[in-house]
């Protein structure tokens, strides 16, 4: 029983890092309804960005992330002016193999500029302190991430449901045509939409390079399938269902490699997105709705 | 009659100019003009124009995008070493054997995916792939992550432009039947089809077996070519590379898919050192590609003697065919 609640303690950690970026596509694709595929890559950009400012800088961990989050907010509005507004209007299709392109631009443009080999965040920037409560082991690298998870999630809220931008965001997801009708700059608010993803992406990013201390420019892919597949777990396009989902795949990802094969882990993820999709494809918090002809 | 007497023409001249292409290069590989290196870039050639052709009916015919190809290949590359390398059957068996559980795996796998649409069904396809990788990782007997060595080298100029051809004729003969009416039905507009009474489950599971049952023989083909195969190999980005070639040459066009399967494996080559900037340039043909001609460079447009004609005689011709 207590190995399991440690194995719950360990996912609630990655299970933030996960819920973090699977906000990022849940956001996107409720305004566009497009898979954005370089959503992960900019999370690598951002862990990045957060790795030079603390190895060169010499910034704390905390303007790190601050620092990240700008950054890949710029970064996220960039790529969505220049290869996704084009084809708002095409098919979804093209769309999706526009976004695997930008998907692969960004990391091996990385690859090719700061070359393959593996950085190590630097242990000065975050010493390492295991507490131990109840028989548990908690390490504060683990209350980090959770804290900062959280309080950007709290924020996220507060900027979708009481601003005046977040309410023009959920007027665009709802109706695009009603909202533009209604006088709100779809233009701008996707790019806000973008912006706003992309820096809970970066903020992800810094805290995986916490969480596995290796950063390298191909990381973002599996990380970003895998919030992806939060992201469908919980309800593509819906805010609360990312969160949940996101949490609920970081646990079962500890508990898999934990009691099961470390091998099966990538697999395990592929396997709930496509029971989920079989079986209840608006996720755990959608509502059905009929198709439009 | 004479309708007839020029298909039969058409076929003549097809079969002769297959015959000279086959005969000129296994001339230049018996005399030693084609060099290995030329060699393995021609097998490669080969086994990606089966990959992009077989694709593109899933892809560009279908209109369903799956990025699970590499996931058959894989499929079709083991079972046929295992039949081959560690059971003794002859090649010939081999490859049967890729294909058919390269076209089951795809039966599997496409019954229940192919509900979903669009982006969805990219992922889960996407999905399965990794599985199909991840499973073969863990399986001991063909080796685990180190995979199978040792395979005898038995993919030769023939059995591969045999193959070839077999697969461009069989999938481009399947497009211009009956099947291939409704399969491009379903990807016009999915519903029309269906209220016009077209079992669209049917077809897309089918183009989706046919399709992966070719990704097995090209599997096979590359097993018994590079004596080595690991599951790593047949990871997502090979399906992405053969997405390349498909995108590349137009989403529903055959020739495209040949002629871009021929231009990329080139591409390759030329970039073998340097492996980033080929995946950049990848990245931007997909970006622009589908930003400026969404419909890739042919579009579902075939390159076809005829085309040829027009392009020689100028504007005259093409207006007068109007």
């Amino acid at each position: 029983m207590l190995e399991f609640m440690q194995q719950l303690v360990n996912g609630l950690s990655l299970g933030a890092i996960y819920a973090l970026i699977a906000l990022g596509y849940t956001m996107v694709y409720g305004i566009i309804m497009l898979i954005n595929f370089a959503h992960g890559d900019i999370m690598m950009v951002g862990a990045y960005v957060g790795f030079f400012s603390i190895s060169i800088l010499g910034s704390n961990i905390v303007v790190a992330m601050i620092f990240a989050m700008v950054s890949c907010a710029l970064l996220g509005v960039v790529i969505e002016k220049v290869a996704y507004k084009p084809l708002r209007n095409s098919t979804r299709i093209a769309a999706l193999i526009t976004a695997i392109g930008v998907s692969l631009f960004l990391e091996y443009i990385t690859l090719y500029f700061l070359t393959a080999q593996q950085r190590v965040y630097p242990d000065s920037a975050f010493p390492l302190h295991k507490y131990e409560v109840l028989g548990l082991v908690i390490s504060n690298k683990d209350i980090f991430i959770i804290v900062s998870a959280v309080i950007l999630m709290i924020i996220l809220q507060y900027i979708i449901k009481r601003t005046k931008t977040g309410k023009a965001m959920r007027a665009v997801s709802l109706d695009r045509e009603a909202a533009m009708l209604m006088g709100i700059s779809v233009d701008r608010i996707v790019s806000v939409t973008f912006a706003i993803g992309s820096a809970l992406a970066a903020a992800a990013g810094v805290m995986i390079g916490l969480y596995y201390n290796a950063i390298n420019p191909l990381m973002g892919i599996i990380p970003g399938l895998k919030a992806f597949v939060a992201a469908v777990l919980g309800g593509i396009g819906l805010i609360p269902g990312a969160m949940v989902g996101g949490f609920l795949m970081g646990v079962l990802e500890t508990l898999v490699s934990g009691y099961g094969s470390s091998m099966y882990r990538d697999a395990v993820a592929f396997g709930v997105l496509i029971l989920i999709l079989l079986i209840k494809p608006t996720g755990l918090f959608g509502k059905n709705t009929g198709e439009k002809v | 009659m004479e309708d007839k007497r020029r298909r039969w023409g058409k076929f003549l001249l097809e079969v002769i100019v297959l015959a000279a292409l086959f005969t000129v290069v296994q001339y230049l590989i018996a005399t030693g003009l084609l060099n290995r290196y030329y060699q393995i870039n021609l097998t490669l050639m080969g086994i990606n124009i089966i990959l992009a052709v077989s694709l593109n009916l899933i892809n560009g015919f279908t209109g369903q995008l799956s990025l699970g190809h590499a996931g058959f290949m894989a499929i079709g590359a083991f079972a046929s070493v295992i039949m081959t390398t560690l059971l003794g059957y002859p090649f010939m068996i081999g490859i049967l054997a890729g294909m058919l559980a390269a076209a089951v795996a795809g039966f599997i796998i496409g019954v229940p995916t192919l509900r979903l649409k669009g982006d969805y069904l990219a992922i889960a396809t996407l999905g399965f792939g990794e599985i199909i990788r991840v499973v073969l990782q863990n399986i001991d007997y063909i080796g685990g992550p180190a995979g199978i060595s040792g395979i005898s080298k038995m993919t030769t100029w023939p059995v591969l432009f045999i193959a070839t051809v077999i697969t461009i004729v069989v999938i481009v003969n399947m497009i211009n039947s009956s099947y291939g009416r409704a399969i491009i039905s379903v990807r016009e507009d999915e519903i029309a089809a269906e209220i016009m009474g077209v079992n669209t489950t049917k077809y897309k599971v089918l183009a989706f077996v046919v399709g992966a049952g070719f990704a097995g023989l090209a599997g096979a083909l590359y097993a018994h070519y590079f004596y080595i195969i690991k599951p790593e190999t047949f990871n997502f980005l090979k399906s992405f590379d053969i997405l390349v070639m498909v995108v590349l040459g137009g989403l529903g066009s055959t020739t495209g898919a040949v002629i871009a399967a021929a231009f990329i494996t080139a591409l390759n080559v030329v970039l073998q050192e340097y492996a980033a900037v080929r995946m950049i340039i990848y990245a931007l043909i997909l970006i622009i590609v589908m930003i400026y001609r969404p419909q890739g460079l042919l579009g579902n447009k075939e390159l076809t003697r005829r085309s040829f004609d027009k392009i020689w005689s100028g504007r005259h011709v093409s207006s007068a065919n109007k």
